[in-house]
């Protein structure tokens, strides 16, 4: 990574926000290992529910500044669905931080950004088209991850109009984000009120599986957000990601694991490891299987790619 | 914003096609949306929607009466399709329509800018669920109504009312979203096909009914998504109203076949100022339409000229039951308990 023709052709790794609710320590632990690995990006704070609170505000932003000592380059994440007074309050001051780029999430936060500060547009905004992207863009948008259901002749269309500066981020690893709800479906699993659920999905910290009547897994249930049971793994294409200009590779955090995720795509961009055998190896480690799918063109719960 | 207190709440009625569209006028719509026959709008469905020449039908039958018609645009474009949207952009313009319904930003900008007396609407699909969010749209592109998405509680929808610098429209009755509307890839998970990219959720073409020595069997592209006992109903097997296995229980672990119907809330939606109720289901017959907006007109009415003494009426309730799914109704994300 010290040349710097190299560097300008290596997308950076990135760590999105971790997507569940773990216990303080756990995450604190986490951030500590993160830390120690070679990701270039780490995307911190609480994106899907407002009740988590294992961290404050005030917490994120000192732990922005230590992963920021440590070398890191710092992002902070904001919340997707933005309902009561107090998410906006939150978002506001997270908006205001003066220090830490902010990855918007919800188009209240693109508004609170726009103009002020060069900011990342998240998973949670959909970007379809170079047409939007531009115009965000103009709002002081400078990097942009593509909505998890577009494929790659989309991402190729998008990349020839890009903005000038824009750097296009992929979700390369994790269990995808597919959607969110006003109902808690964790409360729900354990007959409990959303506003009475006892914080249950402290129990699961990779969410809960959900399976057809005939034991397929499809989707896991993380509190109001669903996601695909299965892990997205852009490995193998790496090749073809660098080809289309791809700046970013965003690995999402699971409880388990990470750090080898982390460690594979590493070793992969410095050559000294081969994707597709990467890849493999850690496919085999996942309980649920890998899928590719969206990638492909085909529905997203589909492994395409022959598996090494 | 409580200005609208003076206002009547306006209703606005789907259709799929000229006779839909033909009874919810009949039946006293205030406004009807429309959809053209492409993937430009959220009901992409088979022998749906209209062309230009049905579309300026229904709009000369509207405005004969009075009565306004909006066209939904509210899918996500992709590069290699934006001149679709581009055309339907204009043909809504030309054709004269009272507002386009948008969710894309890139079609947004494209109306306000070609054709700035277009009057837009941000559709559900924008997900536009804070007051910060509505201002961003009114901001660029200068809506002048917004369609909540259906995640927020009764006492969320008046605090949005009360900080939107635009008029609200809700969903009143109709098939329910689960999942924030423009939020949600289950569909394309399970078949490559969602609402943002293609206009549809869980598509007829994945759909298979299969009676098995099990029971009745419904696959969404192979997925097991329902299995009836003889006996019970089976209704179309949306990929979110199935029974499905957490840990050890099998259950609707989303959602249960069941349609939103807020008919007891007009007042206090009316109270608070809304400016219009929205029922769902372009997809659905005429009749449908026609039912459906003959309840809701007389309610409406009802509610406007004596709020006090408002109650449903149990034939309104019978007749809006027989066409929800499963026969079932519930208040959805309004009724925080639901949540």
């Amino acid at each position: 990574m010290k040349d710097a023709t190299i560097t300008q052709r290596t997308p950076k790794l990135a760590l999105g926000p971790v997507l569940y609710y773990w216990p303080r320590e756990t995450l604190l632990a986490f951030y500590r290992q993160m830390s120690t690995t070679p990701v270039d990006i780490i995307y911190l704070g609480e994106t899907v529910c407002s009740k988590r609170r294992s961290l404050n505000t005030d917490d994120w932003l000192e732990l922005a500044e230590q992963l920021t000592a440590e070398g890191k380059d710092v992002v902070l994440s904001t919340m997707v669905l933005l309902e009561a007074e107090s998410e906006l309050k939150t978002l506001r001051r997270l908006c205001d931080n003066g220090r830490f780029t902010v990855e918007a999430n919800d188009m209240g936060a693109v508004r609170l950004l726009s103009g002020k500060t060069p900011f990342v547009l998240g998973t949670g905004i959909n970007i379809y088209n170079d047409r939007t992207l531009r115009f965000l863009a103009g709002l002081g948008a400078h990097r942009w991850i593509m909505p998890v259901e577009l494929s790659r002749t989309t991402l190729a269309c998008i990349q020839t109009q890009r903005p000038a500066g824009m750097e296009t981020e992929i979700f390369a690893y994790g269990r995808l984000p597919l959607a969110y709800s006003a109902r808690c479906f964790t409360a729900r699993h354990h007959n409990l009120p959303k506003d009475n659920c006892q914080y249950r999905c402290l129990n699961d910290p990779e969410g809960l599986t959900l399976s057809t009547r005939e034991g397929q897994a499809f989707l896991a249930i993380n509190g109001i957000q669903t996601q695909s049971a299965q892990t997205y793994n852009l490995l193998p294409e790496l090749a073809e990601l660098q080809a289309l200009g791809v700046d970013v590779l965003r690995i999402s955090p699971q409880a388990e694991g990470t750090e080898t995720v982390v460690a594979a795509f590493a070793d992969c961009l410095q050559g000294v490891r081969e994707p597709a055998a990467a890849a493999a190896a850690l496919n085999a480690a996942l309980p649920q299987g890998a899928c590719d799918g969206y990638w492909q063109g085909q529905p997203g719960l589909q492994q395409v790619a022959a598996l090494g | 914003m409580n200005n609208a207190l003076s206002k009547p709440l306006e209703l606005v009625c789907p259709a799929g096609n000229l006779p839909s569209l033909k009874a919810a006028i009949d039946q006293g719509a205030d406004a009807v949306y429309i959809g053209f026959r492409d993937d430009t709008n959220a009901r992409h469905f088979p022998g749906l929607n209209f062309d230009a020449k049905t579309a300026a039908q229904g709009i000369q039958y509207a405005h004969a009466r009075g009565r306004r018609v909006f066209i939904a645009l509210n899918t996500f474009p992709q590069p290699s399709g934006w001149e679709r949207w581009r055309t339907a952009v204009d043909r809504a313009a030309e054709l004269g329509v009272d507002a386009v319904i948008a969710a894309d930003i890139s079609v947004l900008d494209y109306a306000c800018r070609q054709h700035p007396r277009l009057p837009l609407h941000l559709s559900v699909q924008g997900s536009a669920a804070n007051y910060e969010a509505i201002r961003f749209y009114h901001e660029h592109f200068g809506i002048r109504r917004v369609v909540l998405p259906r995640v927020l509680s009764l006492p969320q929808v008046r605090h949005v009312q009360d900080h939107s610098p635009v008029a609200i429209e809700v969903f009143g009755f109709g098939g329910l979203c689960i999942m924030v509307e423009g939020r949600c890839l289950l569909s394309s998970y399970v078949t490559g096909e969602s609402p943002n990219m293609c206009g549809v959720c869980s598509p007829a073409q994945a759909v298979r009914w299969e009676e098995t020595p099990h029971g009745l069997e419904t696959r969404l592209n192979g997925l097991l998504i329902d299995r009836h006992a003889p006996g019970e109903p089976a209704g179309y097997p949306t990929l979110c109203k199935g029974r499905f296995a957490v840990g050890d229980q099998v259950y609707y672990a989303i959602e249960e076949p069941a349609s939103l119907n807020t008919l007891e809330l007009l007042p206090e939606l009316h109270d608070m100022g809304i400016a219009a109720i929205k029922i769902e289901g372009r997809q659905r017959s005429p009749a449908y339409v026609s039912q459906v907006t003959h309840v809701w007109r007389a309610a409406i009415d009802a509610c406007r000229h004596h709020p006090a003494r408002y109650a449903p009426k149990a034939e309104w309730q019978r007749e809006l039951g027989k066409v929800s799914e499963g026969h079932q109704t519930t208040l959805g994300a309004y009724h925080r308990t639901w949540q």
